[in-house]
């Protein structure tokens, strides 16, 4: 095991694909000569060259599409994004393209791609450049969605949604780049749609993904002072979802609260809140409780960008709420 | 140009127009339903473009889309029970008029967003380039697309990496009703290729033989030199946007006037005056044509619409990398083949001839 970064994670994923199969490549900007926005993708134009780590302008929605196109026809790219929120600029070569070609061709066609980059909340950098998008991808058939929230998890699941020959939608997240963990020396990958216990416990499941893991491991901590075990479930893949984990974990704890960084409207927590309480009605001793974003676009002041997101705090007064403390 | 390519050329634009004649007769049946955009008037752009490519080569098109697949010589009857929804449709029947496709052929044809399958284009492009072969991907769009966002993307990437792509604005002076001249604040709009510093020109799209000229150059810069190029083809289109489309926009006297430059008319003069061919061989054409309608009709008639089942195939490939345990919950993915399928091939029939 060696401890690494997310971010070095990340590039050990893409370049061992790289070296792996030929088709594979990346693209956006600053992939290359600037060594990624985010360094995720460094030192990987000088071991393969621009046509493999092919910077781009800034144009999202050609980034996008020349993945299509070069997918359509064999190819295996990587389309990052600088962050999630320029996606949108790209929406409709992922959602009109990407994820229903298969379909409007009667199966003839197959996008096997990965969209990839940070996407949630950084530190004060306001409403258009911290946002949690997962809740629009998760949205349309015929796409993949991962957002892992540890370096293991990162690199073994971005090998397949590399192999995978589906689009896949890969959301990181730029807190977490610096965030360290062991990661396995040989080669291994995690499947996609296989969901973690990322802490045992007996009295509530927090369900929570990507760096709300962190926030839901923290009001974990919390709790044990106070003797409460709570068990904290990572779906790691939202679409498909693993369901059962969180179910047998709901069985277990009869309590369940959802923690997101997306908007509580229509957000993704509301689909785990749906499936758990139609699946484990007899289970719950208390209605699912999500713990979300505030609805509003994201403030750049410190003090209102902490009221704004899921704090551990919030997560334990859930916890509290579902227990009847 | 020889005598038997003049013919099938003659004969892919008469079977383009008598098809699509047939399929307004069956969208007023109610046969064929939502949007149906026809063709007739534009055929000797498609025809010319298909006459040119390889084999291994691609296209993608925008929703107009039925000229290039039969053109292409994909068989006119999985397309025409495509357009009624049937089983047996290229697609199976989950397309539809705006969405045929024939991958063994190249064809990853019709996209519905105006001007969303440009930046996939110059994927395919790039594509090419990165595995070093000498293919070209065509790209063929209306003169409403190039006001749109992706039009720019594509071809500034195409130009800036040396894509072997080739962009062709059919130019039908009308998207959907608003005039070119309400909408482009360049009316030739083959210059827009300036802004990218790429090979640019116009060409009279009623015209097979011109289209095939400047086209035929345009394809060899991509295929030798990989470099894009953006022509347009002055058309005309007929009927209406869609079958919903009184066309009020347009006098009676501007389509007539545009009739008079018929494709289909205009190069059966040329065979009869230049290559020796005569009003019989003209009919005989004809004759054959509509006997491949009437054939992809009474196919169609006789095939049945999707089972029910097939509604959530198609929508995933099934993966050795995902948990299908938790994924097969989700009839999507469990419907999820590994294998891509191919269209059904129909020996029976004679495809059209793809020439060049």
């Amino acid at each position: 095991m060696a401890l690494l970064t997310m971010r070095e994670a990340l590039n050990q994923a893409m370049r061992e694909e790289m070296r792996r199969d030929p088709n594979v490549f990346i693209l956006g900007e600053e992939v290359g000569a600037y060594q990624g926005a985010y360094k995720v993708t460094q030192g990987l134009l000088a071991e393969f060259g621009e046509w493999r780590v092919r910077d781009t302008p800034i144009a999202e929605e050609a980034i996008a599409g020349v993945a299509v196109g070069a997918a359509f026809i064999g190819l295996r790219p990587i389309a990052e994004m600088m962050t999630f929120n320029f996606s949108i600029l790209a929406l409709d070569m992922i959602v009109n393209h990407a994820a229903k070609y298969r379909y409007m061709s009667g199966g003839q066609i197959r996008c096997p791609m990965v969209m990839r980059g940070p996407s949630g909340a950084a530190a004060q950098v306001a409403a258009q450049h911290s946002q949690a998008f997962e809740s629009w991808y998760v949205h349309i058939p015929g796409l993949v969605v991962v957002m892992p929230s540890t370096p293991k998890d990162a690199k073994g699941l971005l090998k397949s949604a590399i192999r995978d020959d589906n689009p896949v939608i890969f959301m990181e997240n730029e807190v977490l780049y610096n965030f360290k963990g062991e990661v396995p020396d040989e080669e291994y990958h995690i499947p996609l749609g296989l969901a973690d216990v990322k802490r045992t416990g007996k009295d509530v499941t927090i369900v929570a993904w990507s760096r709300s893991v962190t926030t839901a491991l923290a009001a974990a901590d919390i709790l044990a002072k106070d003797g409460i075990e709570a068990e904290v479930v990572d779906p790691r893949t939202l679409r498909p979802l693993d369901e059962d984990l969180i179910f047998e974990s709901v069985g277990k704890t009869n309590r369940c609260v959802v923690v997101e960084e997306g908007w509580r409207y229509a957000g993704f927590g509301a689909e785990i809140a749906d499936r758990v309480q139609r699946e484990c009605f007899d289970a719950l001793d208390a209605p699912v409780l999500r713990v979300t974003a505030a609805d509003v676009p994201m403030p750049y002041a410190k003090t209102l960008e902490k009221a704004y997101l899921p704090q551990p705090e919030k997560v334990v007064e859930a916890v509290h709420k579902v227990l009847y403390r | 140009m020889n005598r038997e390519e003049a013919s099938s050329y003659y004969r892919s634009m008469l079977l383009i127009r008598r098809f699509e004649e047939r399929c307004a007769q069956l969208y007023v049946e109610g046969k064929i339903g939502g949007f149906l955009h026809l063709y007739i008037g534009q055929e000797a752009v498609g025809v010319a473009a298909m006459s040119l490519l390889r084999p291994d080569d691609y296209f993608v098109t925008s929703y107009r889309d039925h000229g290039y697949a039969l053109a292409r010589g994909t068989d006119p009857r999985p397309l025409l029970a495509e357009l009624c929804g049937k089983i047996t449709g290229i697609s199976r029947g989950k397309g539809g008029s705006m969405h045929f496709y024939d991958v063994p052929l190249g064809n990853f044809g019709g996209d519905g967003i105006v001007g969303g399958h440009l930046p996939v284009a110059a994927g395919m492009g790039y594509g090419i380039r990165l595995r070093g072969t000498d293919q070209v991907a065509l790209c063929f769009f209306g003169d409403g697309a190039v006001n749109e966002g992706a039009f720019h993307e594509s071809l500034n990437v195409s130009a800036l990496w040396d894509l072997p792509v080739v962009y062709i604005i059919e130019n039908n002076r009308y998207g959907m009703g608003t005039s070119l001249d309400r909408a482009s604040s360049v009316k030739d709009l083959y210059q827009r290729g300036s802004a990218y510093g790429i090979p640019r020109r116009d060409v009279n799209g009623m015209d097979l033989i011109a289209v095939r000229t400047a086209l035929g150059e345009a394809i060899a810069l991509a295929r030798r030199d990989k470099r894009p190029t953006l022509i347009e083809a002055e058309t005309y289109r007929y009927r209406g946007h869609s079958m919903s489309d009184p066309g009020k926009y347009r006098t009676k006297e501007e389509v007539e006037e545009m009739m008079r430059f018929d494709p289909i008319h205009l190069f059966g003069k040329r065979l009869m005056e230049q290559e020796r061919f005569t009003q019989a061989d003209l009919d005989a054409a004809d004759k054959e044509v509509t006997a491949r309608v009437d054939e992809a009709v009474r196919f169609t008639e006789e095939s049945g619409f999707p089972p029910l089942e097939t509604l959530y195939e198609d929508v995933y490939v099934r993966s050795p990398y995902m948990n299908m345990k938790a994924a097969e919950k989700d009839p999507a993915w469990r419907a999820a083949v590994r294998e891509d399928r191919v269209p059904e091939t129909f020996p029976a029939s004679a495809p059209a001839k793809v020439g060049g």
